[in-house]
């Protein structure tokens, strides 16, 4: 592991204590810049010159021409077409009650990581150069007697940098009196940065593959159905039941769409075996689509409109393709959001899907009232070697809703562990539900050259683990998010917890459920029995046989020289 | 001369009233104007127009987000707000003719409402200097709006209970301002001070963060259904997209 300044947790109440101000402690050039190739993948403008060195990031010689009129001009853009942009930045009072509800201040300490801080990066060029105050002001030479700033170069990096330390998360929006989603104001700055010249390199690569192959990972049809078939045998081995992981089936009742870390990552890809076991026991026909093959869409990282409803449209192409009746979504909490609250917007209207379910759906929504109406057969004590927690996922939580109640969110997750597990224990009420803090790698934010602010926004969850499995014995945490899985597999051995205590839902849904015709743990080793002294059995025939071979051959051999001899 | 100053008053106060006017009706219309192109409620949301109603009454009214994140100031906003809806109500006094028995009514308790307001305005004063986070984010003009409400306060104070005015002649001043008539005002310099001050807050309305009276109606995060499943949402903007089938904004004709 890299050397990182890792926060301190206690573990004493769960509540990570605000901490102190301490001015740009997390100042620097933020994450690698997108060469133009990637920007032009995404219709943004390439005339820049990509920086040779992070020092020259956010400088007038490697951002597009006229960047300040291009940049004020994309706002004015952006805040005509947003109402969420417009009304936020006008209506912030500066009551303060967001500044300490944000997972990566409270890890970082660097007062620019405060919501209304973050937000007034980008509100003080708003006031410059939009407002009657911030006009009158900055013509009299004192801008900031009303809050308002001059766009030059450091305000540049300062948005490159600290709207890529937003995992656009929403818990300011939770604590707002007035709603104000800093989300919104990051997406905006991102779109803004993309128009000149200071995309991210990773959100930009990341959907460039997705464009070209048809997932995140750039795994192509190929690979993706030898993994399946690689899942199915694991299955089968397991369970001596023949579930498949079905790819490209036209047909089907259900496509699937789910985030590609399911297809290899760990533990997503125990996630997505669970899915199928729970498929197959409820005889349902699904398929997953090699040109759909991904549930996340970056697209509402940058708050590109146009880019996510560009990723957004392979799915509805994938589903009239594949003939299929309903769309189901796989354990991914930005995939939701923009699945549950977007895609009718982005890829509708679904009328010739099946209206009587929900479009989309969860699959989470088919598990737990299947696990009600007691359709899945569980032995709940395959799970009591572990004692579960369960992580809110920030987008699941406070940008979308399962079941049909609002609030269903937390239930239903949470229901369906209880069915399948006998120990369950909730993390302080102020680190769930909707006041649940981000894993600290959602929102664009999982990439290894932000490493530090990943660990660093992790401490208020950690605190909240902590407390939990020393006061409560907890073993593992339960997620419903590819990147809080992946987020935590990586981050939480530097807080002393063990990578593989991070499970998925559905994982949780595979160990306890019994197939029918499933073999038990006794007839599965009797079978593997058979298998190891029918292997053994075959490969002493076929010794014998060799044996058998060779002496006749050197009898022959001997024959013929005892002919020669003559 | 309270003839003059009842004129140059009696224009300040117009021009201050249609500045509030007409700027807070451009500001509304900015913001029904512009699209909200997606689904964006904080969940758990409701899924009725009901009850996003009553979402919005228990925020407007009761401050219900800010209760969850800072009690202190929920304290403190409440008591400001709230004592100057009291104060507010007391002042009709000045315009109407018969007085509502109302507002009759409520004379005590706005009066003395006003010492409230400025107990609740010094503790918001004290949180912008006293607490670091606080500090940082207050702009030079955050202060200045609270002194300006205090001063409104305490001006107000100082007539009802140290100096008093000719109220007589204020009523037909302002009455005399709804029917355009001009009237003279008395020149005291604390009742001038008062109604200059209450003219500037009128002025710098549109133009501040005074705006979040108006906009928290039109906050997407508090003011939408959680229905996207049920109903399709669409902005005219991205409507244009698909109606003329094209990916990008800049390839519209």
């Amino acid at each position: 592991m890299a050397d990182y300044d890792v926060p301190e947790i206690s573990g004493e109440d769960g509540i990570v204590d605000v901490p102190n101000l301490q001015p740009d402690a997390m100042k620097s050039h933020g994450p690698w810049v997108s060469k133009p190739e990637f920007q032009e993948a995404m219709h943004f403008p390439t005339d820049f010159n990509m920086p040779e060195d992070v020092s020259d990031y956010g400088n007038t010689d490697t951002l597009v021409e006229n960047w300040k009129e291009r940049a004020l001009d994309k706002m004015a853009d952006l805040k005509g077409r947003y109402r969420s942009l417009q009304v936020f930045l006008d209506i912030c009072v500066k009551c303060g009650a967001c500044t300490d509800k944000c997972h990566y201040y409270l890890g970082s300490t660097d007062p620019k990581n405060m919501p209304v801080a973050r937000q007034d990066l980008l509100r003080k060029v708003y006031r410059r150069y939009f407002t009657f105050a911030g006009k009158f002001f900055g013509k009299m030479g004192m801008p900031g007697f009303v809050g308002a700033a001059e766009l030059d170069e450091d305000v540049v990096k300062d948005w490159y940098n600290y709207y890529h330390q937003c995992s656009q998360c929403r818990r300011c929006s939770v604590f707002c009196p007035y709603g104000i989603d800093t989300a919104e104001i990051s997406m905006a700055a991102r779109e803004i940065l993309d128009h000149i010249g200071m995309g991210q390199k990773y959100c930009t690569e990341i959907m460039g593959k997705l464009n070209k192959i048809g997932n995140n990972l750039g795994l192509p049809e190929a690979a993706l159905a030898d993994t399946l078939e690689g899942l199915e045998e694991d299955i089968y081995d397991e369970t001596g039941v023949d579930v498949k992981l079905p790819l490209d089936k036209k047909g089907s009742e259900i496509l699937l769409i789910t985030p590609s870390a399911d297809f290899f990552a760990e533990p997503h890809v125990d996630g997505l075996m669970g899915y199928a076991k729970v498929f197959h026991e409820l005889g349902l026909d699904w398929t997953l689509s090699s040109y759909a093959s991904e549930g996340a869409n970056f697209g509402m990282f940058i708050g590109s409109y146009e880019n996510m409803r560009k990723v957004s449209l392979r799915i509805r192409k994938a589903a009239q393709d594949l003939g299929v009746k309903r769309i189901v979504f796989g354990e991914c909490g930005h995939a939701w959001r923009v699945a549950y609250n977007f895609l009718n917007t982005l890829a509708g209207p679904f009328d010739f899907l099946d209206q009587n379910y929900p479009i989309p759906q969860h699959v989470l929504e088919i598990t737990e009232p299947a696990l009600a109406a007691g359709k899945l057969k569980i032995d709940k004590s395959k799970n009591d070697d572990k004692v579960l927690t369960f992580h809110d996922s920030c987008n699941i939580a406070r940008g979308s809703r399962m079941g049909p109640k609002p609030g269903g969110q937390f239930d239903i997750p949470r229901n369906v562990i209880r069915a399948v597990c006998n120990n369950f224990v909730d993390m302080p009420a102020d680190t769930i539900h909707d006041a649940t803090f981000c894993c600290g790698g959602g929102g664009g934010i999982l990439t290894d050259d932000l490493m530090d602010i990943r660990i660093k926004g992790a401490q208020p969850r950690m605190e909240a683990l902590k407390h939990v499995t020393d006061k409560h014995q907890v073993t593992h945490m339960a997620a419903i998010c590819a990147i809080c899985k992946s987020q935590f597999t990586k981050v939480i051995p530097y807080y002393g917890f063990s990578m593989d205590m991070i499970v998925s839902v559905h994982q949780l849904v595979s160990n306890a459920i019994f197939l029918t015709g499933q073999l038990t743990e006794e007839e599965i080793e009797a079978k593997e029995a058979a298998e190891e002294a029918e292997r053994i059995a075959a490969m002493e025939a076929r010794k014998k046989a060799a044996e058998e071979k060779a002496a006749k051959e050197a009898a022959e051999k001997d024959t013929d020289k005892t002919k020669k001899d003559e | 001369m309270q003839m003059t100053i009842g004129v140059i008053y009696a224009v300040l106060f117009w021009a201050a009233t249609l500045v509030l006017v007409l700027g807070v009706a451009n500001k509304i219309r900015i913001y029904a104007k512009v699209p909200a192109p997606l689904k964006i409620p904080t969940t758990p949301a409701p899924v009725t127009q009901g009850g996003v109603v009553l979402r919005m009454m228990q925020e407007v009214f009761l401050f219900k987000s800010l209760f969850r994140s800072d009690k202190l100031l929920w304290a403190l906003g409440f008591l400001f707000h709230y004592t100057m809806l009291l104060i507010v109500i007391r002042h009709f006094r000045y315009v109407q003719e018969p007085v509502w028995g109302f507002v009759q009514f409520m004379q005590p308790f706005g009066k003395y409402a006003g010492f409230l307001f400025i107990i609740g305005l010094l503790g918001l004063l004290a949180r912008r200097l006293l607490i670091d986070r606080v500090r940082y984010i207050t702009a030079p003009s955050d202060i200045a709006m609270l002194l300006l409400l205090i001063m409104i306060g305490v001006s107000g104070l100082f007539m009802s209970f140290v100096s008093h005015t000719d109220i007589v002649m204020v009523k037909a001043f302002f009455r005399g301002l709804l029917l355009f008539d001009w009237q003279p005002l008395p020149t005291d310099a604390i009742l001038l001070l008062h109604l200059g001050l209450v003219a500037i807050l009128m002025l710098i309305f549109p133009i501040s963060k005074l705006l979040h009276a108006p906009g928290i109606f039109f906050s997407p995060t508090r003011n939408q259904i959680d229905n996207p499943r049920e109903k399709r949402h669409l902005a005219p903007w991205a409507a244009e997209l698909e109606k003329q089938n094209k990916m990008f904004l800049d390839e519209l004709e």
